[in-house]
């Protein structure tokens, strides 16, 4: 029986409201899903409302680690009071994503002083020494979903259907082609060699011709390609192509895989339509994490509303930031595997996936798309290739590590300011064509298959920039934090900067969006509580102006008045980076950029602000865009290490 | 008492070994329960559809491909000869016709209206299984293989490359920091699997593929080389289906790393014995190691090490996977519940280890049991 995959859950997961209205029909189709058979549906957990919610317990079981906050109701308000951490289980001997819950919740234990366990148990509710009033938790454990996709043509459907994919969160294992240079044989030999757990299927503009997709669809079907997960489960194929060919598409490919059809990914040339496609892999993506991540039945017996996936919580909270304060912001969850990136520009929320960018599991998939050069260029010291690179690698197979010694630090943020820097690009990218509702690219952007042309990604225009995630929330210092996404997102003119403390947006995000009428109301006011007084780490601001410069010449002066009468004035020269300690307080500014840059209002324009301190203060950065380092070495290590010192990035010693 | 979770690999003197050998479609099995095996016994076998060739037919007969139909001599189901006639058009007064022959032997599988391509499959391709390890039957799982039993020493490794291999071990570094060189690599060793100490180079490694060694177990290796090896980057550790003359398992990860001495002391304690290895890696959900099983003698149930893993304790054997003091082992001599802030700043929880006399603090996510007898 496939699982059902309710609205609110793909709202929640979508992070935005679909347009779709789910169907609520159960299909009844053990043969095909074996893994779960929900013929009496279990009801969540249900704490019987008598008094104020206490205690609430989250967890996140990430793909690298799994993470437990203890949320008390203290001094009239919710606080964060502690936080666990431990590997995520799903490697033998356990093979039992709820051990590493249990193993994070020992800790909150240990550290707290509170009995939260019993056993394996969690008990409810606090009785004011022992137990919690409620358990949620959030999900994005499995290691995620491998696909194939197929196009006609490799540069529009077979583009578009990489697109959807990555979008989806899936990593793209091939991309078949008819013009893809591959004889018939080769592709179904590839076919049978990858095992993909999905595939999905496009090709030609609705009404048009079918041969060239029906060819694609007789290869797979005489490929009959075999999942990973048994002999008796048919593997999932979407079909997103030319609705003249659903009949014969039915008639190839039904019997032998578990086929779903949906609306064409390009109906017309000049048009691209990601979202039916992307709304079922989702679904089917939610199933396979469910799958592959062992001991989920039992966790989801646990907690007190549904596991939600921690990109749909992430994303609940970037968006109800942007809602709430009128702002663009973009947002950015950098974990083990993947790296999500939220947007929120002209009211328009969007999402990508990067299912082969992340810290630990995908890691030299980094270093292999950025080149050794890229991650090299951020690292202030001299270090041979083989060495870098068996220090990554070394992250790769034991991915739950984390720096002990300042030099293992340094070189794990420079590959992080690469990952997000790709990152940023496939949203932007994809962020790129969406336009309205769905409508994606102009007919010049679709004969050019450029990402260039109008884009709802605006660096000027972007207010707030928010990082989460393990290499970003843990930095050490918030300077770290705050130099990553200046680096790797380049921001223009005013932006304000924030991190996630200790990554606990999935866990917010999932108390949010309770629904239950016993808990709704206390479990949301302690999700914004927290959000306010404990999550949210205000950085500070960055100030770039951007445009032509002389090297060292002054690009602009900022004039600043603080809260107490004080003024001062800043001259940003170009190539460099500066910064004030102001805390979170309203600073007005007057900036006056020199002729050819601009800060936000226009080439030569001047503008008047009120911006904010914060942990680290405002950072000026007269680096330019974009952040270009130079060739040589030892001036390339001396920039950094200038830039590294202007914003008391690293303790003083032998490296810095 | 504290105690907190740490993975581990296995260095087993005597385990339960137990695999799945399973056929990809469903076919026969050839042994029964209780049946004594070698690596080579065929335990199950069957048949996996033939290669397919595509034929346009359609474009050679430069017909619309709903006209393929009637030009065909031949009909779906039917058996086909290399060079026999499928179809042919009409011609003009009996002239001029145009025909196809079939590339191979094979039958003619489908025929299809709308893309007027005929497809051939050629003859099944048979699929065996074999035992993979020397042991017993220990279960028979109908139609699709059988469950491989064998008292065996066990040791998991943390990466490799290539899938699975069988040969006799032979010690040839004689030290766990000893770099297995090219030199020591011969002629004389094809068939073997080879234990090495430190680092096997790249030079290494093809002088060992060259003399057509089965396999090497070694401590470390560079990520560098490996794109040279496998000829991509390697972007996510799943590997196992390369088709390399040799494969590879490390024991410690990347770079010179000396091999744990358990784990090079147990080898060693098995030179000249015959071992089978894999060196298929997945590290996402559903995590697989390489490893290398040394069937045993003896065959008795006595002295065989459970697998319940608890986690490390103070007393617990435990290994630095990340430097400084990477591939060391020691042991846990305190679990300090407070955060203690390391040299990069970051506040973690520690275990206090004694490695070689001295006490170090070290991030508890830093370090893997050692899972010995």
């Amino acid at each position: 029986m496939s699982k059902k995959i309710t609205k609110k859950e793909r709202e929640f997961y979508l992070g935005f409201k679909s347009k779709e209205i789910i169907e609520e029909e159960v299909v009844n189709n053990s043969e095909n899903h074996p893994i779960e058979k929900k013929k009496d549906k279990k009801l969540p957990k249900q704490t019987p409302k008598k008094n104020k919610i206490k205690s609430i317990l989250a967890t996140d079981c990430g793909s690298t680690t799994t993470k437990a906050i203890l949320i008390e109701w203290k001094d009239n308000r919710y606080r964060l009071t502690f936080r666990g951490e431990a590997p995520t289980t799903v490697e033998a001997p356990f093979e039992d994503v709820t051990k590493g819950v249990l193993n994070a919740v020992m800790e909150v234990e240990e550290l707290s002083g509170r009995t939260i366990l019993d056993g394996d148990e969690i008990i409810t509710p606090d009785n004011g020494e022992k137990g919690v009033d409620i358990y949620v938790s959030t999900s994005s454990a499995g290691g995620g979903l491998q696909m194939m996709v197929a196009g006609v043509v490799k540069s529009m459907s077979g583009e578009s259907a990489e697109r959807a994919a990555l979008g989806a969160g899936s990593i793209v294992m091939d991309v078949l082609a008819s013009n893809d240079g591959r004889l018939p044989h080769e592709k179904i030999t590839r076919i049978r060699q990858l095992r993909p757990d999905m595939i999905l299927l496009s090709g030609g503009t609705d009404g048009g011709t079918t041969t060239h997709v029906m060819e694609l669809a007789e290869i797979l079907a005489a490929a009959n390609p075999r999942p990973r997960l048994g002999q008796n489960y048919k593997l999932p194929v979407i079909y997103a192509g030319n609705n003249k060919a659903h009949d014969n598409i039915r008639k190839t490919l039904g019997e032998i895989s578990d086929l779903d059809i949906v609306e064409n990914i390009r109906p017309v040339l000049e048009q691209e339509n990601l979202e039916p496609s992307r709304d079922k892999i989702h679904d089917l993506f939610m199933e396979h994490v469910m799958a592959q991540a062992p001991g989920y039945k039992k966790l989801m017996s646990w907690t007190d509303a549904p596991i939600m996936p921690t990109p749909g919580a992430v994303g609940f909270l970037i968006e109800m930031i942007a809602k709430k304060e009128n702002i663009s912001v973009v947002g950015v969850d950098i974990g083990g595997a993947t790296t999500d990136i939220f947007s929120v520009f002209e009211g328009k929320f969007n999402r990508t996936v990067s299912a082969n960018l992340g810290m630990s599991y995908s890691i030299c998939n980094v270093l292999a798309e950025s080149g050794i050069d890229n991650v090299l260029r951020w690292v202030p010291f001299d270090i041979d290739h083989s060495n870098l690179t068996n220090r990554i690698g070394n992250k790769m197979i034991r991915p739950t590590t984390v720096p002990q010694s300042l030099e293992e630090l340094v070189v794990e943020q420079a590959i992080a300011r690469e990952a997000l820097r790709l990152s940023f690009i496939q949203h932007k990218a994809f962020a790129t064509s969406l336009k309205g509702v769905q409508s994606e690219r102009t007919i010049s952007d679709a004969f050019e298959q450029s990402s260039s042309g109008q884009s709802l990604v605006n660096m000027m225009e972007l207010d707030l920039l928010v990082g989460s995630g393990g290499v970003l929330s843990h930095a050490p210092r918030r300077q770290q934090a705050a130099r990553m996404l200046i680096d790797a997102f380049m921001p223009e003119g005013i932006t304000e900067l924030a991190v996630d403390s200790i990554f606990m947006m999935p866990q917010l995000g999932v108390l949010a969006n309770i629904d239950s009428k016993e808990l709704k109301d206390d479990a949301n006011q302690a999700a914004l509580e927290v959000f306010d007084n404990d999550c949210l780490i205000r950085l500070g601001t960055c100030i770039a102006p951007i445009g032509k410069a002389k090297p060292k010449s002054k690009m602009a002066q900022v004039s600043l008045s603080f809260e107490d009468g004080s003024t001062k004035k800043v001259d940003i020269n170009e190539g460099s980076l500066e910064m004030l300690e102001v805390p979170y307080e309203p600073v007005k500014i007057e900036i006056q950029p020199s002729r050819r840059i601009d800060v936000g209002a226009g080439k030569g324009e001047p503008l008047s602000s009120t911006i904010y301190g914060g942990v680290v203060g405002l950072i000026f950065d007269g680096r330019n865009r974009p952040i270009n380092l130079p060739k040589d070495s030892s001036e390339r290590i001396q920039n950094l290490l200038n830039w590294s010192a202007a914003v008391n990035e690293y303790p003083k010693g032998d490296l810095f | 008492m504290a105690h907190s979770y740490t993975p581990g690999l296995k260095v087993l003197k005597k385990t339960l070994f137990s695999k799945e050998r399973i056929l990809p479609l469903k076919g026969e099995v050839l042994v029964k329960q209780g049946d004594k095996l070698s690596p080579e016994t065929i335990v199950a076998s069957t048949s996996l559809p033939g290669n397919i060739q595509m034929l346009k037919v359609n474009n050679i007969l430069n017909i619309e491909p709903e006209d393929v139909k009637a030009c065909l001599v031949l009909k779906e189901g039917d058996s086909v000869k290399k060079g026999e006639k499928i179809a042919e058009t009409a011609g003009f007064l009996g002239m001029f016709k145009l025909s196809v022959e079939s590339p191979v032997d094979g039958t003619i599988e489908s025929i299809s209206d709308s893309t007027g391509r005929v497809v051939l499959r050629e003859a099944p391709i048979p699929v065996e299984v074999n035992a993979y390890v020397s042991g017993r039957v220990g279960k028979v799982i109908q139609n699709e293989g059988i469950i491989v039993t064998s008292i065996a020493s066990f040791i998991q490794g943390i990466f490799g490359i290539a899938g699975e291999k069988q040969g006799v071990l032979q010690l040839v570094s004689q030290d766990p920091s000893e770099e297995l060189t090219a030199e020591k690599i011969t002629n004389d060793m094809s068939g073997k699997i080879l234990i090495g100490g430190s680092f096997l180079s790249l030079e290494a490694y093809k002088k060992a593929m060259s003399c057509n060694v089965a396999g090497i177990v070694i401590g470390g290796f560079n990520y560098y080389d490996l794109k040279e090896v496998l000829g991509y980057n390697l972007g996510v550790a799943i590997t196992g289906t390369e088709k390399l003359k040799t494969a590879l398992i490390l024991t410690e990860g990347y770079g010179s790393i000396p091999m744990s001495k358990a784990t090079f002391d147990l080898l060693k304690s098995h030179d000249g014995k015959n071992a089978s290895i894999n060196g298929a890696t997945q590290i996402r959900a559903g995590v697989i190691r390489p490893e290398i099983v040394i069937p045993l003698k003896d065959e008795s149930s006595e002295d065989i090490s459970s697998n319940v893993q608890e986690g490390i304790q103070e007393g617990s054997v435990v290994r630095v996977i990340r430097s400084p003091n990477f591939g060391k082992i020691g042991t846990v001599t305190s679990l300090p519940a407070a955060l203690h802030k390391m040299e990069s700043e970051t506040m973690v929880r520690v275990a206090e280890i004694k490695i070689d006399g001295k006490n170090f603090l070290i991030p508890r996510a830093n370090l893997e049991m050692v899972e010995l007898q």
